[in-house]
């Protein structure tokens, strides 16, 4: 990777986080909200979304290529910062600090949750309600995906955020300001959706 | 206040560029108003450490004292700052001294800032008027105008926002929020903002802009003041819009 396009790749990390992979998550959390409605709906959403035309089109580019890019480009990003918090404990320098630590999570969450979705249905396990209600047997698990679903709407939330000043689009201290605020708002409801679906399998 | 009232103090030294550091601790008889430079000046009287070992002076820098040069600039109980404004009365007990680690040490509390002035020169950091004939008078800036660029102006290089910002460090190599408020601060200048695209193209490289994380430390830091965040964020915009010309082409490279 040269070094003189970072300034590239970087815009395209804060880019991709967005779209598509932060549209992506928010599409993933309210179709699994239909585990709220029970099984049978929970299979139709489902099976409706498996069954989409150019499905493995799909799946490449809008969410595994997107995603690889920024999921390995993100952990150099997060491992090239020297965390100072306790010499700056501003709330801002803390959302820094957990934007990358919610992101390295991320990375070990989300292969560990495509290897036991996505891949066993590559391998023919049927993707479904009864899945789903299997893993979350495990308190280990409901735990593990909890935290899962709040690291990725945390990181979303608060990805917007620095997507907003990365583009120049929030540029005076109060603007900004007033989008963490709305970023609180798209954490809590995003976070609500994605708890409830958890809860929905239990 | 007690006769005898002391100042503890625990400095971090280092004899040359590349020998290791270690701590010195010291006991200084207190008196009122003194600031962090005039105990070192005491020290420098008298070098003996708390124990009573006879040892080396501290070495510093200072030039102004009255926080306009940013020469004496250091981490003091753990946050970088110029040490003329700190003053003793102010600080909690036992102060210490550090140097700013994003820099080279020369010794003790003595570190090299070449990497700003070098940043400095590659973003192009002045107004070019030179040419091998008389360009005559610029164009007028607005009085409001000129008011708020002062406040961009009285960065004074002293590298506490590089020392404030986790993304400044040997890992990357990131010029820093004060030498961007600096683009920003000529960009907008009438006469300088003829070359802005220049400047945009340097921070649009390796170690520029797209190395902040937003972490906004520096303009917490920042003993000016400065609007450093606001800054990195209009550059944020203006590169933006430079990214679409310079891959589409543009007949607006500098208007």
């Amino acid at each position: 990777m040269s070094r003189e396009s970072d300034f590239f790749l970087r815009r395209l990390h804060s880019l991709l986080g967005v779209i598509p992979v932060g549209l992506f998550l928010t599409q993933h959390l309210i179709i699994n909200y239909f585990s709220t409605r029970g099984e049978e709906a929970f299979n139709a959403a489902s099976d409706f979304m498996g069954s989409l035309p150019f499905l493995y089109v799909l799946e490449w580019v809008v969410i595994y290529i997107p995603l690889m890019f920024h999921a390995f480009y993100g952990v150099y990003i997060a491992f090239t910062a020297k965390n100072n918090t306790g010499r700056f404990g501003t709330y801002r320098n803390w959302m820094f600090k957990l934007q990358r630590l919610t992101g390295v999570f991320l990375v070990i969450f989300i292969a560990w949750h495509i290897y036991q979705t996505r891949i066993q249905k590559a391998l023919g396990v049927d993707v479904n309600y009864d899945m789903m209600a299997d893993i979350f047997q495990s308190t280990g698990m409901v735990i593990f995906y909890f935290a899962g679903v709040l690291a990725a709407t945390f990181h979303l939330a608060n990805g917007i955020w620095a997507f907003l000043v990365t583009w120049g689009i929030t540029q005076s201290p109060r603007s900004q300001q007033i989008f963490s605020y709305v970023s609180i708002l798209i954490f809590i409801a995003l976070s609500f959706i994605g708890i409830r679906a958890i809860l929905g399998f239990m | 206040m007690s006769e005898n009232k002391t100042i503890e103090l625990k400095v971090r030294r280092q004899d040359t560029a590349n020998s290791d550091s270690y701590w010195e601790e010291f006991s200084i008889p207190y008196r009122p108003n003194m600031n962090v430079i005039s105990v070192l000046m005491e020290i420098q009287r008298n070098p003996v450490t708390k124990d009573g070992k006879k040892t080396t002076p501290i070495n510093w820098e200072m030039s102004c004292l009255e926080e306009v040069c940013g020469a004496c600039s250091m981490v003091i109980n753990g946050r970088p700052r110029q040490s003329c404004t700190a003053l003793i009365d102010q600080l909690p007990s036992p102060i210490t001294l550090e140097p700013m680690s994003t820099f080279p040490v020369v010794r003790d509390l003595i570190v090299d800032r070449e990497f700003m002035f070098d940043s400095l020169k590659k973003v192009k950091a002045w107004v070019p008027i030179d040419g091998t004939y008389d360009l005559g008078e610029g164009p007028r800036m607005p009085e409001r105008k000129r008011q708020w660029a002062y406040e961009l102006s009285k960065c004074m290089t002293c590298g506490v926002c590089l020392e404030a910002c986790p993304n400044v460090n040997d890992k990357t190599d990131f010029i820093g929020p004060a030498i961007l408020s600096q683009v920003r601060l000529f960009n907008t200048h009438p006469t300088g903002s003829m070359n802005k695209d220049e400047r945009l193209a340097e921070i649009m490289k390796d170690g520029g802009l797209g190395e902040c994380g937003n972490s906004q430390n520096c303009v917490v830091a920042c003993p000016k003041g400065i609007p450093l965040t606001t800054s990195i964020a209009s550059l944020n915009r203006a590169t933006t819009v430079q990214m679409f010309k310079n891959f589409f082409g543009s007949d607006h490279m500098v208007d």
